[in-house]
């Protein structure tokens, strides 16, 4: 569903991918992780091209990614969900999922709000439709924004670090909202550091360093035996 | 002073009407509003440009900004005044002359204080529109211009105070506003240039002093009921 192939991308002389060859299938869950400054966040950025790359090609259900007729209809396919949230402030949660469906044409405002009304009881904030962001708590402002991310119907969720700014007591509400995503069968790339999830939900654990794709394995095979020196440090200093 | 002004209130503040153009303090503020009206939608626009990734929109954009911004106001008035009746071959009244320099004039600041607003929001605000799969135009339409235009609401407001003071200028085309009307009553009073002068600045002044009070209170409404905490 997701296939990198070479993926090359530099910020000036310093390599920020290297190389990245790697597939995600339909339905799977992939977590990636990896210490800071290894390019988790730029990889999964590259999916909806966020970033731009400089070599190798990346396709989302075949078609490519950075050669593709409609970068604004690919796009509106794939979730994404960022570290800092991004709900628009001027907005309310209600109108944060509405806008998209509605500009787009999507959907009519009608249905819009039907659906965006569902979602939010899906994440368990419906008593906060008409709420503004900044009246939100942080756990409460991502599950809006996962929420407004599925409002556009994607077959891809993607997440940067969606629990890194949040306070500790509000990252299970977030991680129970994907878990529950998962179980339905979301092809979902996490970057996280949430080590826990990666062993409950996902499929594969792929592992970064220095911008490669140094180790992509089962999370059962993964945490139990590493198979780099590279991630048995990292797992030994997560643990510690 | 006080003698002076009894005598010639009305004509400070409406010029000559119904006798002849509407003119005074009514004008000066109209011509201000008028102005600001029209830049507004322009200092969008250039805004847009001087942001613009293509160079085709941000060259143009830029050398207007950096022309008007580079020159006083009055070479505008005397360009407006004198190039554009040639340009569109046809006379062209005060008003408009000042309207037209004014236009371009504040629209390249506005421009420059809307500029200010979209890059002070947070790049995620545009990542996040743009991931839903929304366009660069409609996401600045519906949530990029709109946090921006009201953040900087207070400096678009100076800058509507910094254009009542710029009408003045157009007493050297013969607008009739309300340098013009104080010039008139010093040149029927002869004597007295002084009050005249005085008069005229204590208007400016205490006009200037309310909108600035305005600002003042849009700014602590603003501050109150904000709900954006970036």
């Amino acid at each position: 569903m997701i296939e990198f192939k070479n993926v090359c991308k530099w910020y000036g002389d310093y390599m920020a991918l290297d190389h990245v060859s790697a597939r995600v299938a339909p339905g799977e869950v992939v977590v990636v992780c990896g210490p800071s400054g290894s390019g988790k966040s730029t990889l999964i950025r590259t999916i909806n091209r966020l970033e731009p790359i400089q070599q190798g090609q990346i396709f989302v259900d075949k078609v490519d990614v950075y050669n593709c007729g409609s970068l604004d209809e690919l796009r509106s396919q794939i979730g994404f969900v960022f570290q800092q949230f991004n709900l628009f402030p001027h907005m309310s949660a209600l109108e944060n999922l509405m806008m998209a469906p509605v500009m787009l044409k999507r959907a009519s405002k009608a249905d819009a709000r039907k659906h965006a009304l569902e979602l939010l009881e899906r994440v368990g904030l419906e008593s906060k439709a008409d709420a503004y962001p900044a009246q939100l708590s942080g756990g409460q402002q991502q599950r809006v924004a996962i929420a407004r991310a599925l409002a556009m119907k994607p077959r891809i969720m993607l997440f940067d670090e969606p629990t890194s700014a949040l306070d500790p007591e509000m990252v299970n509400e977030v991680l129970q909202v994907m878990k529950a995503l998962a179980a339905e069968g979301m092809t979902m790339v996490c970057v996280t550091h949430e080590m826990n999830f990666a062993r409950d939900v996902a499929d594969m654990v792929w592992f970064m360093d220095a911008g490669k794709l140094v180790e992509l394995a089962p999370p059962d095979q993964f945490f139990a035996a590493p198979a780099s020196d590279r991630a048995k440090k990292f797992l030994q200093d997560i643990r510690r | 002073m006080l003698e002076i002004l009894s005598d010639n209130w009305l004509s400070l503040l409406i010029g000559q009407w119904p006798h002849g153009p509407m003119g005074g303090l009514v004008a000066t503020i109209g011509l201000a509003i008028i102005s600001l009206l029209l830049a507004f939608p322009l200092g969008i626009l250039l805004a847009l440009g001087r942001i613009s990734p293509y160079r085709i929109f941000y060259w143009p954009a830029t050398a207007v900004v950096y022309v008007v911004r580079g020159l006083p106001l009055i070479m505008f008035i005397f360009w407006a005044y004198f190039m554009l009746p040639l340009l569109i071959n046809t006379s062209v009244s005060g008003v408009t002359t000042m309207v037209a320099a004014l236009v371009i004039y504040e629209g390249a600041y506005l421009a420059e204080i809307i500029r200010s607003g979209i890059q002070a929001l947070p790049p995620g605000q545009m990542e996040a529109s743009r991931s839903l799969g929304m366009g660069y135009m409609k996401t600045m339409r519906k949530v990029i211009l709109p946090q921006a235009l009201y953040n900087t609401l207070p400096s678009m407001l100076s800058q509507f105070i910094s254009t009542v003071k710029e009408t003045s200028l157009g007493f050297v085309i013969s607008v009739h506003e309300l340098t013009f009307a104080a010039a008139q009553i010093n040149n029927i009073l002869l004597t007295r240039p002084f009050e005249v002068f005085t008069l005229l600045a204590l208007t400016y002044f205490v006009l200037n002093l309310l909108l600035t009070g305005l600002v003042k209170l849009i700014e602590s409404r603003m501050n109150s009921s904000r709900l954006v905490v970036v």
